[in-house]
C-alpha cells in the first residue's frame, strides 16, 4: 500500500477559518439540496409563487396614492363613471374591483390591506414562535419540575377558547394595531410550545447531547449547538402554519369590529362591507376581493407548509 | 421436495427517482425440516427476501425469478390463493418487542384471528388452540386476555412465535426475532425456537445479522452481501472455516468464548455496506476486503464450488482460479 | 375494572381543578385592568353616572373591597351560585345566567349538529383518503380540505349568503325563524331548519378540512406500523386490516386533536351567528362586546371555556374507551 504524505499543518488561525468555511459550505450544500427537494413539490411551488406575488403586492402599497384611501378625498371625478347615488359601485373600467360605500377604490384598499394584513401576520407569528420555542425547549430540555409546570400551563391555555379570550383582551386593551399583534402573538403559543417540546425531547435522546455534556458543555452551549439546530426545521415548518393562523385570527378579530379603525386590513374591509349591508345590496366585489386575498394567502402558506412537512417528515411512500 | 425453492430472485425497489436493486440473483433451497440461516449486515437484502416470499413488499416493487413454496409458484398466485397460503403455507416471526403487535387488541384475539380467518376453527375452538399455543411457548394460558403493553419484551416475542405457529405452517420465516431483546432473554427465546423446530419438524429461515446465533440454530448458512449470497454451506463449516473474506470478518465480529481464533487478532471490518443504488464494480466487497487484489475490481465472482455442499463467491477460491484460467 | 374507575375519577378531578383555574383566570382577567373598573364598565356605552350612582355601582360590584381575598371570595361565591351578575347594556337588568340559559339551546342546536356532521364526514373521508393515498379521491379531498381550512368561517358564511340567499333566493338571510306568521308543530320546525341550514352548512364545511387532515395523517402513521404488515402477512383482506387494525389505532390521536380544536369551533360559532344574525350565545357575545357590557362579556368567556372543558372531558372518556393502555395501567 502507498503511504500518504503526512498532512501539512497550517497555522491555527487558518485552521479556524477553514473550519468555519467548512461549516458554511456544508450549510450551503444542505440549503441547495433542500431547495432541489422543495422544487419537486408542485403544490409547494404553487404556494411559494402565490406568496411571492402577495408580498410583491404588499410592497407595491408604498406606491399607492394615500388619497385613494381617504374618505374625505372622494369627489365626483374620482368615482366616475359611478355617481354618489350608485355607491358602492360594481367593477368597471376605472375601478377594476369596484368601489366601497364611500367611493374608494376597492383595489387600492386591497393593496393597502395586503401590507398591513401580512405585517400583522408575520409580527404576531414572530411573537408566538419566540415564546413557543422558548417554552418548548425549556420544558423539554430541563424536564422534571420545569417541564411539569410549563406543560400544565400550556395545557391550561390550550383549553381556553381562543376567540373569546382575544375578544375580552381587545375589549379591555383597546383597538390598536400593536395591541392586536400582541394579543394574537401572546395567545397562540401553546400549540407551538407542545410541538417544540416533543421535538426537543426526541433530540435530547440522541447520544451526542449526552456526550457533549460529558465533555463539559454548559446548558446554553448544548442548547444552541445541538438542540436548536435540530429543532429548527420543525420550528420553521410550524412558523409557516402560525403565520397563516395569525392572518386568519386578525381577520376574525377585525370582522368582529376589534380592528384598528385607522388602518385598512382585509379583515376590516370585510367588516365595513358587512356592516354597510353589502350582502343585501349585493355588492359582492367589496366582499369578495378581500376575502379572496385572505383565502389565497392562507392557502399559499398551507401549501408551503405541506410541502415542507413532506420533506422534514418523509413517510414511507409505499406500503 | 423442498419446502421452499428460490431461483434467481431479483427484487428491485422502485421510487419516484430511481430503481434500486435490493436482491440480485439469489437462489437457495430449503428441504423439509431444515433450518437455513441467512446472515448479513443491514441493507444486504435479507429482510427483502423474507418479504418477497409472501409477496409483502410494497406494490411497486419489481420481483423477478421464481419462488416455489411446496411446489407452488408464489409469484404467479392469484390474490385469493395468496391470502390463503399466507400463514398456512409460510408464516413470519417479526420482532415482537417493538410494534409487531396491535396495541389495542388482546393478544389472544390476535393469535385467534389467523386461525379463524383461515377457517381452521370457529371462534371458541380457536381460543382453545390459542391456549395450547401459549403453553407451547412457555406462557400461561390466562395471558391470552392481556394486552401487549402488559407483557415484557421476551413475552411478546414468545407471543409472536405462538402466532406464527397458529396455522401449522410448513415454513417459518424468522426475521430478526431476537435482535431487540436483552442477551439473557435472547438466549431463552433461541432455545425455545430450537426446541419447537425440532419438536415440530419445522422448516425455517432464520434471518439475522448476528452470526453466532445462527451457528447454534441453523443447519445451513447463507451469507449475504449487497443483495447477493456470497457464501453458502453447512453452518458449522461456514462459521469455523470461512471461504469468503466477508464471512471471516462477520464471524470475527461475534466471537465465541473459548475459541482460540479470537484470542489474538484484533477484529472488525472498516467501512460501510455499499449503497445499493451505487454498487462498486466487480466484486461488491472489494473496497472493504483485506484480501482484495487487482482482478477483484473488474471481475464479478459467481458462487464457485468450495468444498462439499459449499459455495463461495470469491476469486480466491481454488475453483474460481480454474474457471478464470479456463476463460483466459 | 377498578383501574378504569380510577382513570375516570382522575380525569374528572383534573377537570374540576381546571375549572377552578378558569374561574380564577376569568376573575383576574376583568379585575386586573388598567384604570377604574367603573369607568371601563360604562365607557363603551357612554353612560354618564353621578358620583352617587358610581359609588352605588361600586358597592354592588364589590370593587370597593380589596381584590384578594375580598372581591375574589365574593366572585367565587356568586359564580358557584350561578349568579354571574346582571347585564348592563344588552338586556339591562336581566341576569346573565338567565340570558345564557335562554340562548344556549339555539347555539347547541347549531353547533351540535354541525360538529357532528363535520366529524363524521371529515373522519370518514380521512380514512378513505389515507387508505387510498395518492389516488384521485385522496388528492381531491386533500385539496378540498386545504382550501376549506384556508377560508375563515365567516367568509364562508358570507359567500354562501351571497350565493344562496341574495342571488338565488333559496334561503333566508338570517335569523332563527320567520318573524311573520304563526307556524306551529312541523311547519315551525321546517321553518327553523330552513333558517338554520346555511349557518349549519357554514360551520360544517369550515371544520371538515381540519378533521380530514388530522384523521388522514393519523391513519398514514398507523399504516406504516409493523403490526399492519403482520396483519397482511396473516392473510387478512385489505378492508379487514383497515377496519379492525388500522382505524382503531388511528382514531386515538384523532380524538385528542379534535377535542383540542373545539375551542376554535366555538369561536367560529360567534362569527357565524353574527353573519346570519342567528340569535344564540355567539351573537349575544358579539352584542356584549359591542356594548362593552362587561358582566355579560365575562359570562361569555366563562361559558365558552366551560364548553371546551366539557368537550375535552368527553374526549378523554372516549379515549379511555378505545385505548386499553390507558385503562389498565
Amino acid at each position: 500500500m502507498k503511504v500518504d504524505d503526512p498532512p501539512t499543518v497550517e497555522s491555527p488561525a487558518l485552521e479556524i477559518r477553514s473550519a468555519r468555511r467548512i461549516k458554511w459550505t456544508r450549510r450551503r450544500t444542505a440549503a441547495k439540496r433542500f431547495w432541489r427537494e422543495y422544487r419537486r413539490s408542485t403544490l409547494g411551488m404553487v404556494g411559494l409563487v402565490i406568496l411571492v406575488l402577495f408580498i410583491a403586492l404588499a410592497f407595491s402599497s408604498i406606491f399607492v396614492d394615500k388619497s385613494a384611501l381617504s374618505k374625505t378625498a372622494v369627489t365626483e371625478e374620482s368615482i366616475a363613471p359611478c355617481t354618489f347615488v350608485t355607491l358602492p359601485c360594481a367593477p368597471n373600467s376605472t375601478h377594476l374591483l369596484g368601489t366601497d360605500a364611500d367611493g374608494r377604490s376597492v383595489l387600492a384598499l386591497v393593496i393597502e390591506g395586503s401590507r398591513v394584513s401580512l405585517l400583522v401576520g408575520f409580527a404576531a407569528a414572530a411573537i408566538t414562535m419566540v415564546i413557543g420555542a422558548m417554552v418548548g425547549i425549556l420544558a423539554g430540555y430541563r424536564g422534571r419540575v420545569s417541564d411539569t409546570v410549563l406543560m400544565r400551563t400550556t395545557d391550561f391555555f390550550l383549553v381556553i377558547p381562543w376567540l373569546p379570550l382575544a375578544i375580552v383582551l381587545a375589549a379591555i386593551l383597546g383597538q390598536n394595531i400593536f395591541v392586536l399583534i400582541a394579543i394574537i402573538g401572546f395567545t397562540s403559543w401553546p400549540s407551538t410550545a407542545r410541538l417544540v417540546r416533543a421535538q426537543t425531547l426526541s433530540v435530547k435522546e440522541h447520544s451526542y447531547v449526552e456526550r457533549s455534556r460529558a465533555l463539559g458543555a454548559t446548558n446554553s452551549q448544548v442548547i444552541s449547538r445541538h438542540i436548536l439546530p435540530n429543532v429548527m426545521p420543525v420550528i420553521f415548518a410550524n412558523t409557516i402554519l402560525t403565520v397563516a393562523i395569525a392572518i386568519l385570527s386578525e381577520s376574525a378579530l377585525s370582522f368582529l369590529g376589534l380592528g384598528d379603525p385607522r388602518r385598512v386590513t382585509w379583515g376590516t374591509m370585510i367588516d365595513a362591507a358587512f356592516d354597510a349591508g353589502a350582502i343585501s345590496i349585493g355588492a359582492w366585489w367589496w366582499l369578495l376581493a378581500p376575502s379572496l386575498c385572505i383565502v389565497l394567502v392562507v392557502l399559499a402558506f398551507m401549501l408551503c407548509g405541506y410541502a415542507l412537512d413532506e420533506i422534514i417528515n418523509p413517510r414511507i411512500r409505499e406500503r | 421436495m423442498s419446502v421452499l425453492a428460490v431461483k434467481d430472485l431479483w427484487v428491485t425497489y422502485r421510487t419516484q427517482l430511481s430503481e434500486i436493486p435490493a436482491v440480485r440473483g439469489v437462489s437457495f433451497d430449503i428441504p423439509k425440516g431444515q433450518v437455513l440461516g441467512l446472515a448479513g449486515e443491514s441493507g444486504c437484502g435479507k429482510s427483502t427476501i423474507a418479504g418477497a416470499i409472501l409477496r409483502l413488499l410494497p406494490a411497486r416493487t419489481k420481483i423477478e425469478g421464481s419462488i416455489e413454496l411446496e411446489g407452488e409458484d408464489v409469484l404467479g398466485m392469484k390474490p385469493g390463493r395468496l391470502r390463503a397460503v399466507r400463514w398456512t403455507g409460510a408464516s413470519i416471526v417479526f420482532q415482537g418487542a417493538m410494534h409487531g403487535l396491535n396495541p389495542v387488541k388482546r393478544i389472544g384475539d390476535q393469535i385467534a384471528e389467523a386461525i379463524v380467518v383461515h377457517q381452521q376453527a370457529g371462534e371458541k375452538q380457536a381460543l382453545v388452540r390459542v391456549g395450547a399455543l401459549l403453553e407451547q411457548v412457555g406462557l400461561p394460558t390466562r395471558r391470552m386476555r392481556d394486552y401487549p403493553h402488559e407483557l415484557s419484551g421476551g413475552q411478546k416475542q414468545r407471543v409472536m412465535i405462538a402466532m406464527a405457529l397458529a396455522c401449522s405452517p410448513s415454513l417459518v420465516i424468522a426475521d430478526e426475532p431476537t435482535t431487540a431483546l436483552d442477551v439473557m432473554v435472547q438466549a431463552q427465546v433461541l432455545r425455545l425456537m430450537k426446541e419447537l423446530q425440532s419438536e415440530l419438524g419445522l422448516s425455517m429461515i432464520f434471518i439475522t445479522h448476528d452470526l453466532s446465533v445462527l451457528v447454534e440454530t441453523s443447519d445451513r448458512l447463507a451469507i449475504m452481501y449487497a443483495g447477493k449470497i456470497v457464501e453458502e454451506g453447512p453452518a458449522d463449516m461456514v462459521f469455523h472455516s470461512p471461504q469468503h473474506p466477508y464471512t471471516e470478518a462477520l464471524a470475527a465480529a461475534f466471537p465465541e468464548i473459548g475459541d482460540d481464533r479470537f484470542r489474538r487478532k484484533p477484529m472488525g471490518l472498516g467501512g460501510d455496506p455499499p449503497d445499493p443504488a451505487d454498487l462498486p464494480s466487480g466484486c461488491s466487497f472489494h473496497p472493504r476486503c483485506p484480501k482484495a487484489f487487482d482482478d477483484c475490481s473488474t471481475v464479478e465472482p459467481e458462487l464457485y464450488p468450495a468444498g462439499e455442499r459449499r459455495r463461495a463467491a470469491c476469486l480466491l477460491v481454488p475453483a474460481a482460479k480454474e474457471r478464470a484460467g479456463a476463460h483466459a | 375494572m377498578a383501574s378504569q374507575q380510577r382513570y375516570l375519577t382522575g380525569k374528572l378531578f383534573q377537570a374540576l381543578i381546571t375549572l377552578l383555574f378558569i374561574l380564577t383566570f376569568n376573575f383576574f382577567l376583568f379585575r386586573v385592568l388598567p384604570g377604574d373598573p367603573i369607568r371601563l364598565l360604562t365607557k363603551g356605552a357612554g353612560q354618564r353616572l353621578t358620583p352617587v350612582e358610581q359609588q352605588a355601582l361600586r358597592e354592588e360590584l364589590g370593587v370597593d373591597k380589596p381584590i384578594f381575598p375580598g372581591q375574589y371570595v365574593q366572585y367565587m361565591g356568586q359564580t358557584l351560585r350561578l349568579d354571574l351578575g346582571v347585564s348592563s347594556i344588552v338586556a339591562p337588568g336581566e341576569s346573565v345566567t338567565s340570558l345564557f340559559f335562554e340562548k344556549f339551546p339555539k347555539t347547541l342546536f347549531l353547533v351540535g349538529l354541525s360538529t357532528a356532521a363535520s366529524i363524521m364526514i371529515g373522519v370518514v373521508l380521512g380514512i378513505y383518503g389515507g387508505w387510498k393515498r395518492g389516488q384521485a379521491v385522496d388528492l381531491g379531498s386533500m385539496t378540498g380540505s386545504l382550501v376549506l381550512y384556508s377560508i375563515p368561517e365567516f367568509v364562508l358564511g358570507i359567500m354562501l349568503l351571497l350565493l344562496f340567499s341574495n342571488a338565488l333566493g333559496l334561503f333566508p338571510s338570517g335569523g332563527f325563524e320567520s318573524a311573520v306568521g304563526d307556524r306551529a308543530g312541523l311547519d315551525r320546525w321546517i321553518d327553523i331548519l330552513h333558517h338554520a341550514f346555511l349557518p349549519w352548512l357554514t360551520l360544517t364545511l369550515a371544520f371538515i378540512g381540519e378533521f380530514f387532515l388530522v384523521m388522514r395523517s393519523s391513519l398514514l402513521d398507523v399504516l406504516g406500523e409493523e403490526y399492519i404488515s403482520l396483519a397482511r402477512a396473516k392473510g387478512l383482506r385489505e378492508k379487514y386490516v383497515l377496519r379492525r387494525h388500522a382505524v382503531r389505532n388511528a382514531l386515538l390521536p384523532t380524538v385528542t386533536l379534535i377535542a383540542l380544536s373545539f375551542g376554535f369551533v366555538l369561536g367560529g360559532a360567534i362569527t357565524v351567528e353574527l353573519v346570519f344574525s342567528y340569535p344564540g350565545v355567539g351573537l349575544m357575545s358579539f352584542e356584549a362586546l359591542e356594548a362593552r357590557d362587561f358582566a355579560l362579556l365575562q359570562g361569555t368567556f366563562l361559558f365558552f371555556s366551560i364548553g371546551v372543558l366539557l368537550a375535552n372531558l368527553t374526549a378523554d372518556l372516549l379515549y379511555a374507551y378505545i385505548d386499553p393502555r390507558v385503562r389498565t395501567s
